[in-house]
């Protein structure tokens, strides 16, 4: 395998939220197979700010796989071509040499583009200011074991609580519907005894802010699960509807 | 009053909608397949005849017609406003989009599997409902039983290469809607259990295979063998 190769880029530039946008081609040689997609474009903005051009801006913070900041839409697959990984855990030897790479941001009405790959995802916060969270007093660490959690509860809340509120889901669907990551949400607190209190109020709240941001309703495609970094399954969509309904009927 | 119209203005509500008015479709589907059979019976059509007119006079069956004529209506409808609400929530699309390696084309073609499916069914209503029920162009004469022979229609339809092409245009639209449908519909509604979703899964497959295929193979009968 070559140690270095080269390609040419597809990069959608946008200047601001209210500009149109086009797609500029670029190209990068002498790529290490070694490197990161997101150290790649590094590379290239390094030339392209030496020209004295604006660089492509892009989402990123940890590069390690945690933080859910990196968010680019790769040869028409939410964090490229590989299965449960991040933009940042993406790397050029996934990529054959001299062949072209096409990166678009998210596209979802409620994701709006701010500035080229940038998209605006605080409509994922407003669902979570709208019920994701325990407001009860919780006081100080309590002792081990203090609160009995079944081992298959404490799983499944685990899983659903990998979620790093990318919104890959949303991106990879054809309906941009964000019910992956709001089920992810509903879930990982409905399963434990701390979300009890709150747990009807918080799936009518976090369903109705989901509607009201304009993300879309799901047809079951499972293409998020499929692209999700995370694992997040299809189960969980399922269980946040049944406390939808359940909490519609009953309270 | 209020949290009912709540629950169906929101997108699961409305999602509750489709998989109950969708199961409604496909338990009505089988019994319109079994009674259909009959269009086998060796008999120059009057067991098929009979089971028409049982059909259309029996009262507990005319009720549960209208709970259907109500459930076609209504699938419509959600359909569409469902449909038109995820187009808008991508307002501006992918240059490139590589679908085919995270869903299935017919996940993906639910509205358009629908269209195909809504214009069979409309067909079908014009070429035999219709005419049954409100008299149209076709004269119908009675059989030995004194019913009307409606057996005579469906040879008459069936023997053209129209009728027979359109029809089995229908089934194969309906075979992908089934196939999607019959499993997406339990997991809208929240059934999703590692003990029973494969199996959910299996039965929904064989039910778009063999249930449309067994419709299909009525046209193709009378085509061939009358
Ligand atoms: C015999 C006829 C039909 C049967 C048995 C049937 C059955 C189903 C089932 C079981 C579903 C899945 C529901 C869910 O995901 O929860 C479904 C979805 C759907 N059906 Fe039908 N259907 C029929 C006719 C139609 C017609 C006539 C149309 C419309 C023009 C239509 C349009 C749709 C659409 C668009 C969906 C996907 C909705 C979504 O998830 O976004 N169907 N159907
Ligand atoms: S569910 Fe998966 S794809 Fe969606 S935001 Fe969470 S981690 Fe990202
Ligand atoms: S930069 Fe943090 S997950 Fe990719």
């Amino acid at each position: 395998m070559e140690k270095v190769r080269n390609y040419t880029l597809k990069i959608w530039r946008q200047p601001n939220a209210q500009s149109k946008g086009e797609f500029k081609t670029y190209e990068v040689k002498n790529i290490s197979t070694g490197s990161s997609f997101l150290e790649m474009l590094d590379i290239l903005n390094e030339e392209i700010s030496e020209a004295g051009e604006d660089p492509v801006h892009f989402d990123h913070d940890c590069r390690e796989g945690i933080c859910g900041m990196c968010s680019l839409f790769i040869n028409g697959r939410p964090h490229g071509p590989e299965e449960e990984i991040t933009v940042c855990q993406l790397h050029m030897r996934t990529f054959p040499n001299n062949t072209t790479i096409t990166i678009e941001p998210w596209r979802a009405k409620a994701f709006p583009v701010i500035k080229d790959l940038i998209v605006d995802r605080s409509a994922f916060d407003r669902i979570i200011q709208s019920g994701g969270f325990v407001s009860v007093n919780t006081g100080s660490v309590p002792d081990g074991n203090a609160i009995p959690i079944p081992k298959q509860n404490a799983d499944l809340a685990m899983d659903a609580a990998a979620c790093i509120g990318c919104g890959a889901c949303v991106a990879a669907c054809k309906n941009a519907s964000a019910m992956l990551f709001v089920s992810a949400k509903v879930s990982q607190l409905a399963l434990l005894p701390q979300g009890q209190v709150e747990r009807k109020k918080r799936a009518l709240a976090m369903v109705d802010q989901m509607d009201k941001e304009g993300f879309g309703s799901c047809t079951n495609t499972g293409a998020c699960e499929a692209e999700c970094p995370k694992g997040i399954d299809l189960s969980n969509i399922a269980r946040m509807n049944r406390e939808y309904f359940t909490a519609s009927l009953t309270s | 009053m209020g949290w009912f119209i709540k629950i169906f203005g929101s997108s699961l509500g409305k999602k509750l909608l489709m998989s109950l008015t969708g199961l409604f479709l496909i338990s009505f589907l089988t019994v319109h397949l079994i009674g259909n059979l009959s269009v086998f019976s060796q008999d120059g059509g009057l067991a098929f005849n009979a089971y028409a007119k049982f059909m259309s006079t029996n009262p507990l069956i005319s009720t549960v017609s209208y709970l259907l004529y109500a459930s076609i209506i209504l699938h419509v409808i959600v359909a569409i406003v469902l449909t038109s609400a995820n187009k808008s929530a991508r307002p501006v699309k992918y240059k490139q989009l590589n679908a085919k390696d995270n869903s299935s084309w017919e996940s993906r073609s639910m509205a358009l599997l629908g269209i195909l499916v809504l214009a069979f069914i409309l067909l079908h209503l014009k070429d035999f409902w219709w005419q049954y029920k409100f008299g149209g162009s076709y004269q119908f004469s009675e059989d030995a039983n004194g019913n009307r022979d409606i057996y005579a229609l469906v040879i008459q339809q069936f023997s053209t290469t129209f009728g027979l092409a359109s029809y089995l245009i229908g089934l194969l639209a309906l075979f992908f809607h089934l196939k999607h449908g019959f499993q997406s519909a339990f997991q809208t509604l929240g059934i999703n259990h590692n003990k029973y979703t494969p199996a959910i899964k299996n039965i929904g497959l064989a039910y778009s295979i063999i249930v449309p295929l067994c419709f299909a193979s009525m046209p193709v009968y009378v085509y061939f063998f009358k």
